[in-house]
């Protein structure tokens, strides 16, 4: 059972597959697993991310530039779970491709490539039933979006149909870094407390050390996207090295790594 | 989701309200100027020499096309739901021009997302829309048209869903959108087929209208549905070529898939990304359609058919010389069927096609691909 936490906060790290190739976000990814990330969600390129700002918009456009799959994507997976037993691994993705491949197909490969988990971020709850049927059927760890409009009666739909964990969306909006940590934050998991014991990982808009420990007051794991995904961006021809440093003082500016290792 | 069960709540009470459906009547009435005349054109029939051509005049409307029946029904839902900031979309502007305008009606702040490369071929409805009062941000991702657009509002929606309300403008995205929507354009052909009744005493052999979204034609369909005999036409956007990017022609070259929270027909490629469209007319370029009309599509109800950027031209042309009106680019689409029907159906058919705006807005394409001198 590779999502699990091994620190508290544990780090989620995600990448847009395939920015600026499939080749450097393997390397990348291993690069933030040796650094201490837990859990991977692997971005799969979307032409139309709705739920993302423009640092994962920009990073979108140039993997689907050259053609990045949904397919691709799950190969990519393959590999990694070769190099990291340990590590979960999810799939971050719009419904439309998964939808393009058939559900059970999706769950199918993936399940075969080692993968854990996945997240669809257009797809709410509500009308997830045939995703749900096909994730159990095939072991794998469905994680859905709480937010902070969500109404209790929501978050406890939400936390029964999760596994692994529940991803707490930090404030109302896109993806994309922030300053300072909304209030909402806090006030969405405890809530989530109330109806779930899945642990929560809380995510949008965290970008540095200092935010990382405001965050391990409260939650279980922080996801780290946008900042993850700048970095790559600023670094060309080093991504890989950039990303390792990058989740290093993350995990040493909030003295995490001195907890112990896996 | 929050905000949209809210809408939906909100929706159901009112709709169901005299009050709220009396004040609605009465804007129609008063402000946007219903019910919209049913033209019988003449010159065209006679020139076509086949089926009796009625034309239902939403270009009539206040702003200038059929979006404006949708905007004042949600303004008063915007109003009820105590919210002050409306957002909107807008491919061809007219959606915009119609939410800037209602907004300055009621005294909301209105922000109107626009393609870039609508905002290009779209002057002058920018334009409008900044005099109404609305601020314009163009968004110049993707193909730079309505469906970014669509993004960028939904970006903003969720983000300041709090106070604010996207005044979406077709019959897309998440439920309750595509039947509110619907319900708001109905009116159309409610109007129109007691207009045909009492102009001709039956029923047309068939309703035409053009289908970017498909507000407009859901809204002159649906009275007629039940009608089995009256055939339901829309006509997609057939643009340059039959190639993948080069039309708007959902049901000949697209896919079931979701897109903006709807699942419809799709133009997609192998791996789910969604395909780039071209029309000469942004408010049919759009990738997917309305699922009622994808359901009317399934269960054979409803054809639909497309007319390329030519013929769209070709028919705004012949309609401005025969009956002295001059449709938006959109409309052309069904005009464009109706030349191509109306010759081969009896002279004793009727055949109603929606002009759903009309032409200003598009002078200047007009000018460009029309050698007029």
């Amino acid at each position: 059972m590779p999502l699990t936490f091994y620190r508290k906060p544990a780090l989620v790290a995600y990448v847009t597959c395939g920015d600026p190739d499939l080749v450097t976000t393997r390397e990348i990814v291993l690069a933030a697993i040796e650094a201490g990330a837990d859990v991977i969600e692997l971005g799969v390129p979307f032409s139309d991310p709705v739920a993302d700002g423009p640092v994962i918009q920009r990073a979108s456009e140039r993997a689907l530039k050259h053609g990045t799959s949904l397919a691709q994507v799950l190969t990519l997976a393959a590999e990694i779970r070769v190099q990291a037993q340990s590590t979960g691994l999810i799939i971050f993705s719009y419904l439309n491709p998964i939808l393009r491949m058939g559900i059970d197909k999706f769950c199918k490969v993936a399940r075969a490539a080692g993968v854990d988990g996945a997240l669809i971020t257009d797809l709410p709850v509500e009308e997830a039933q045939a995703y749900l049927r096909a994730m159990r059927q095939h072991d794998l760890s469905p994680v859905f979006l709480a937010a902070p409009t969500s109404p209790d009666e929501r978050l406890k739909r939400i936390g029964e149909a999760s596994r692994g964990f529940v991803y707490a969306v930090s404030r109302t909006g896109v993806t994309g870094q922030r300053q300072k940590l909304a209030d909402d934050a806090r006030k969405l998991v405890k809530r989530l407390r109330r109806v779930t014991k899945l642990p929560i990982a809380l995510g949008f808009g965290i970008s540095n050390a200092a935010q990382f420990m405001e965050v391990a007051e409260f939650a279980d794991a922080v996801v780290v996207g946008s900042a993850i995904v700048e970095t790559i961006e600023r670094n060309r021809g080093r991504e890989a090295a950039a990303v390792g440093e990058f989740v290093k003082q993350l995990l040493v500016g909030s003295g995490q790594l001195s907890v112990g290792s896996k | 989701m929050a905000a949209l069960d809210e809408l939906e709540r909100v929706y159901e009470r009112a709709k169901r309200d005299p009050k709220f459906q009396k004040r609605l009547d009465e804007l129609l009435r008063t402000y946007a100027g219903r019910p919209t005349p049913l033209f019988f054109a003449r010159r065209l029939t006679e020139k076509l020499g086949g089926a009796k051509i009625y034309l239902k005049r939403e270009d009539l409307l206040h702003t200038g096309a059929h979006k404006i029946n949708n905007c004042l029904g949600q303004a008063l839902l915007v109003e009820r739901m105590g919210k002050h900031r409306v957002i909107a979309e807008t491919g061809a502007g007219q959606h915009g021009v119609a939410t800037a305008t209602v907004c300055a009606l009621l005294g909301f702040e209105c922000v109107v997302y626009m393609g870039t490369e609508d905002m290009r071929r779209q002057e002058l409805n920018v334009f409008r829309m900044r005099l109404l009062g609305a601020e314009v941000r163009g968004v110049s991702s993707g193909s730079r048209t309505l469906k970014d657009a669509i993004n960028e509002a939904m970006r903003d929606w969720v983000t300041n869903v709090r106070t604010t309300h996207y005044l979406l403008g077709s019959v897309l995205g998440a439920h309750p959108y595509p039947t509110m929507v619907r319900d708001f354009h109905r009116v159309i052909g409610r109007e129109a087929r007691a207009q045909i009744l009492k102009a001709e005493g039956k029923l047309p052999s068939a309703v035409i209208a053009c289908v970017g979204g498909g507000s407009n034609a859901i809204g002159a369909f649906y009275e007629f549905i039940k009608d089995k005999k009256v055939r339901l036409i829309g006509v997609e956007a057939g643009g340059r070529s039959e190639k993948l990017g080069d039309h708007a022609a959902r049901f000949r070259g697209g896919s079931p898939g979701v897109l903006q929270g709807t699942y419809s027909y799709v133009l997609q490629d192998s791996g789910g990304q969604i395909a780039l469209t071209h029309s000469v007319s942004a408010g049919l370029d759009y990738p997917s359609i309305g699922p009622e009309h994808a359901a009317l599509k399934d269960a054979g109800r409803a054809e639909y058919v497309s007319a390329s950027d030519a013929e769209a031209l070709e028919a705004t042309t012949l309609l401005a010389r025969t009956e002295g009106i001059i449709p938006a680019l959109e409309s052309a689409h069904a005009v464009a069927e109706v030349t191509k029907r109306a010759p081969k159906m009896k002279k004793s058919e009727i055949v109603i096609v929606n002009v759903s705006g009309r032409g200003d807005k598009d002078i200047g394409i007009m000018r460009e691909n029309l050698k007029i001198n």
